[in-house]
């Protein structure tokens, strides 16, 4: 082979290279792609206007995730345009009829709940994680939760999905200046007020539950997005 | 911040300008993030310590409702004065402390605003309004 032919053709670790950078693109693009969309039918259908928020289930070992999760979940909801059952009567009135741990709260049958309450649609969570996880490097403060939307007259489960917030966040995304104001906020809360998970619980909430979000809850009929398909732009 | 003030010392003079451009850079971005917070509608309401009110509730044990009502009256204040609106349960969770600390007449009165406010209340509250008056059957019978 003359060395102007060896000119003339792309040489072997060339190749190599570029194969190499498509492979990642491909991967990095494989990435970014959203989820499929969610099948809205029954949410559409059942088109609920008031929500009872049951009090989360808690698999944390933290007895104050229950308190602190049901207690965010109603700005998201009524802020997505629901009309959200005020938590502490819903509290009240359990207590009351001797229902006293969210496991008896969510073995209530709909229908009963439907009675006492008179609520559209309850909302079933649950605590996945929530702490701060101590490590000699760094520690982690995190907030996993779950939930469901169930139809009170029929029982069709017309959404869930889950959401999680993290202190890990913050070392990850400071380049964006979205993650930059999110990490401020998080920052100056933090600093007034000492219950860091009850913050991170704040977003996590607002993640699983806000409106408009990709996939997330239909916009309600106070919301100035409602009606509008919560999947068509991101 | 003793790095800063080092710096001061060595640039002498200069560190005015510095100074000057660093608040430039601070308005800028300040102006930036107000941009971003302008997009889109705001708030539907105003939320102030309501959730950390119900949090506190919730929690139950050292809850005093005297100290919540103090709270959320300068809440509902707040929200006259800028002409904004209370959230979805704000009054139904304010007349559950007014009948705590024995004010079941403005409980009633708390009750029956949230349902104005919020019509598709009416169910919910409406059953509030039975249970208060069978409570208070119960305490003074006719």
């Amino acid at each position: 082979m003359s060395l102007r032919s060896a000119f003339n053709y792309p040489r072997p670790r060339f190749i190599l290279g570029s194969a190499l950078v498509l492979g990642v693109a491909a991967l990095v693009s494989g990435c970014a792609t959203p989820p499929p969309p969610y099948d809205y039918t029954a949410f559409n259908l059942a088109k609920p206007v008031t929500m009872l928020v049951l009090p989360p289930l808690n698999d944390s070992p933290d007895v104050k995730a229950t308190a602190s999760v049901w207690s965010h979940s109603t700005k998201p909801l009524a802020e997505a345009g629901y009309y959200v059952l005020s938590v502490g009567l819903v509290d009240e009135l359990f207590r009351q009829n001797g229902v006293t741990t969210a496991r008896d709260a969510h073995d209530i049958p709909p229908a009963r709940l439907r009675e006492v309450f008179g609520a559209d649609a309850a909302v079933y969570m649950r605590v996945r994680k929530y702490g701060t996880s101590y490590a000699i490097l760094s520690s982690e403060t995190r907030v996993e939760v779950e939930a469901r939307i169930v139809d009170l007259r029929t029982e069709t489960v017309l959404w869930q999905g889950t959401a999680m917030a993290s202190s890990a966040e913050q070392q990850q995304a400071q380049s964006s200046l979205l993650a930059a104001l999110v990490v401020a906020v998080v920052q100056q809360i933090a600093s007034t007020v000492t219950d860091a998970s009850y913050n991170y619980a704040g977003i996590a909430n607002v993640r699983l539950l806000g409106a408009p979000r990709y996939n997330g809850v239909l916009p309600g009929p106070r919301s100035p997005f409602f009606g509008k398909p919560v999947n068509a732009a991101r | 911040m003793i790095g800063a003030d080092r710096i001061c010392s060595t640039l002498g003079p200069f560190c005015r300008t510095a100074s000057v451009g660093r608040l430039l850079l601070a308005g800028m971005a300040v102006g930036l993030l107000g941009a971003c917070a302008q997009r889109g509608p705001g708030p539907l309401y105003l939320w102030d310590t309501f959730p950390r009110q119900q949090y506190v509730a919730l929690q139950g044990a050292d809850a005093s409702p005297l100290e919540q009502v103090t709270k959320m009256e300068a809440h509902a204040a707040k929200a006259r004065a800028s002409n904004a609106a209370l959230p979805p349960g704000f009054r139904a969770h304010l007349g559950m402390l007014k009948l705590a600390v024995g004010d079941p007449d403005q409980a009633r009165m708390l009750w029956l605003q949230e349902k104005q406010a919020f019509p598709e209340s009416a169910e919910f509250i409406d059953r509030l309004l039975l249970r208060l008056d069978s409570m208070r059957k119960v305490e003074n019978p006719a």
